[in-house]
């Protein structure tokens, strides 16, 4: 947006990346602090706990990045694979 | 009762006019035919509005209901935004494909009865792949051609459906049907393909990345909607539909996160999106059905949006793959923003669209103590902040320096960007707009504060996993084998396999044919018909002179077999 000449933009210098992290840790610990005064009412009990849906969400992100990159090494090949077959000629 | 014209009619219209016209009286009518269509939407009453007799079966062109005007509301809604955002950048012929394709869309939404439900679809499959086509790549050629091939085969077994219906039934009516026997089955399947259900969602992920900046807008709307609101219509509560949806969720998820192309990112993410609108219809219950025709609404908009942000993205680089793009951001403030807003949408973040629909199918589920579903549409809703609501941007937006600098998006894409982000944040902000329009009534209460609360733990903490596992995730110049692979490699290969056997074969028989027969013929030649020559004392059999008696015997022989054959 305002690029000078020198220097890139604000967004991507090291001070303010680490700065945005400071603020992003700091949201997350909010959310999950926040469950002390708001209550969060599950429909099965056990999404009602303390940080469940934190914990939830991580573990879940977890698994799947693990299972993508599990059938990665199976599924993956070269950009140019179907490329020279008959259909794509 | 007042004869009405059927919107379709209109965007029809347009298509054709779109071709017959040039400058400013072409883009009056792309922008006007879709706005013309939603009000004559907006007059169609509830019920069968026209009736016709055809081969002993009575045609209903025309029924209205709150589900049908919805989703033909969305449609026309897209259709002018998709105009308004290609009108200066696409060909003509694309226009007018993706104006007839919306004609499509509508006239589906719109139909009572099965045959004319049918042409419409078939409408709709015929000018996707132009518009696939209009691409004008060999990788979009080739893939308009898989996508014509998917479609008529789809369309084939849902012809075959429908007549089995029509027979069985009697009626050719669009009513709830359950899939229990073949019949059955085979409209499912042929609706479920449309919805590029499993194992053929490929389909979707070949064909619409291949289409041009502004074609896959138009794609990312119409074929799978139509298939969501099919499915309200025929199926509701059909149980196989609840793990089919999981299943598409998963699989939208699990490759969104291989790929490499952000278009086709969208893409896999369409199938995933489409995925709860699915399961929805499986669990069934108003309060399902409800979510599953808002989430479409709320969908069709933000997942136009994406397509957009990446359309102009494309464009303006002419790339789309991640490891081409990144820090965007600096040049494409307009763009990114609305980007943003369409991935966070997606995403289903608390003030989007997305979480006032989403969360109406997990309530459902929740409704109906279908533990396992609920949780894994949260861990879904975790997954596509991760795939879609994160990955997108984060990879074309920001990342590292691509050291590209583009001008940001034309005006009139810029313009349909913005219309389409207000819309994400009016539906999530005042919800009610939306859920006044619902098929049922709603009592639904999108924000209360424990819940808003647990999906920002949810979606927060997904952010932090993928910036944590990004080392896990680096973009490699990579594609990912599906089951299309069946068709573009393994079938190809067994049919050269096939042919080199057959022809191998056919070589040796012809051989062996050959010689024998030479064979046959030189020793029959030798024996029987050799004239008098050389060494030899008599003629061959043939080549003899005989006499009138053995003649004589030889006709009688002769004839009285034919005398006997004949009376035989």
């Amino acid at each position: 947006m305002n690029d000078q000449p020198n220097s890139d933009h604000w967004l991507v210098r090291p001070e303010s990346i680490k700065r945005l992290w400071q603020v992003f840790i700091a949201v997350l610990a909010l959310t999950v602090l926040a469950q002390a005064a708001i209550k969060v009412k599950g429909y099965f009990g056990v999404d009602g706990w303390f940080g469940f849906g934190a914990a939830f969400g991580f573990l879940s992100c977890l698994i799947m990045v693990l299972v993508a990159k599990g059938l990665g090494y199976i599924l993956k090949r070269d950009e140019e694979y179907y490329r020279g077959r008959v259909a794509d000629d | 009762m007042i004869e009405f014209l059927p919107p379709a009619y209109i965007m029809i219209a347009a298509a054709i006019l779109i071709g017959l016209t040039r400058g400013w009286l072409r883009t009056a009518i792309v922008l006007v035919a879709p706005l013309l269509t939603l009000v004559d939407i907006w007059f169609i009453p509830d019920g069968v509005v026209t009736t016709i007799s055809f081969i002993g079966y009575e045609i209903e062109p025309l029924e209205g209901s709150p589900v049908r005007r919805l989703f033909a509301t969305i449609f026309a809604l897209m259709a002018f935004g998709g105009g308004l955002y290609a009108f200066r950048q696409a060909h003509w012929y694309e226009l007018a494909a993706a104006y007839a394709y919306a004609a499509g869309a509508v006239g589906v939404s719109f139909a009572g009865d099965l045959i004319t439900f049918f042409l419409y679809w078939e409408f709709m499959a015929l000018f996707s792949t132009i518009v696939v086509w209009c691409g004008g790549t060999p990788g979009s050629r080739a893939a308009g051609i898989r996508y014509a091939i998917m479609h008529l085969l789809g369309g084939i077994i849902l012809m075959v459906g429908i007549e089995g219906v029509a027979i069985t039934t009697g009626s050719v009516d669009v009513r709830p049907m359950l899939a229990n026997d073949f019949v059955t089955w085979l409209v499912l399947i042929g609706l479920l393909l449309n919805a590029a259900a499993p194992p053929v969602s490929a389909w979707l992920t070949d064909a619409y990345p291949e289409a041009s900046p502004t074609g896959s807008v138009f794609l990312s709307a119409f074929t799978t909607k139509t298939a969501v609101l099919a499915l309200i219509l025929l199926f509701p509560g059909e149980p196989v539909l609840v793990w089919v949806g999981l299943y598409m969720v998963m699989y939208g998820i699990i490759y969104a996160l291989l790929e490499n192309d952000a278009r086709r990112i969208l893409a896999y993410s369409i199938v995933n999106q489409v995925g709860f609108m699915v399961c929805a219809i499986g669990i069934g219950t108003q309060m399902a059905l409800n979510g599953a025709a808002a989430h479409a609404f709320a969908h069709i908009i933000y997942k136009a949006l994406l397509f957009m942000s990446a359309g102009a993205v494309v464009y303006r680089t002419g790339k789309s793959k991640c490891t081409d793009l990144g820090g965007l951001f600096r040049t494409m403030p307009i763009t990114t923003i609305c980007g943003i807003i369409g991935a966070l949408a997606i995403s289903g973040f608390p003030l989007t669209s997305g979480f006032t629909t989403k969360t109406m199918i997990s309530q459902a589920a929740a409704d109906e103590s279908l533990v396992v579903v609920y949780f894994l549409l949260a861990a879904a809703s975790a997954g596509v902040f991760l795939h879609a609501g994160i990955k997108f941007p984060w990879f074309v937006f920001f990342q590292k320096d691509s050291g590209l600098r583009p001008k940001d998006a034309p005006w009139n894409m810029s313009a349909a960007m913005v219309m389409f982000s207000l819309l994400c944040l009016l539906i999530g902000i005042f919800p009610q707009l939306l859920y006044t329009y619902l098929p049922y009534p709603v009592e639904y209460q999108a924000y209360k504060i424990g819940k808003v609360l647990f999906y920002l733990q949810l979606l927060l903490f997904s952010g932090l996993a993928f910036f944590l596992l990004l080392p896990l995730m680096r973009r490699t110049l990579t594609i990912s084998l599906d089951t299309d692979w069946i068709w573009r490699v393994a079938l190809n290969r067994l049919a050269d396999a096939g042919y080199g056997a057959l022809s191998a074969l056919g070589g040796t028989l012809d051989r062996n044919v050959r010689q024998g027969l030479a064979a046959t013929y030189s020793l029959a030649q030798r024996h029987f018909g050799s004239p008098l020559q050389g060494d030899r004392e008599t003629p061959g059999v043939f080549a003899q002179t005989w006499s009138i008696g053995v003649t004589a015997l030889w006709i009688v022989v002769l004839l009285s077999g034919y005398l006997l054959t004949y009376f035989l």
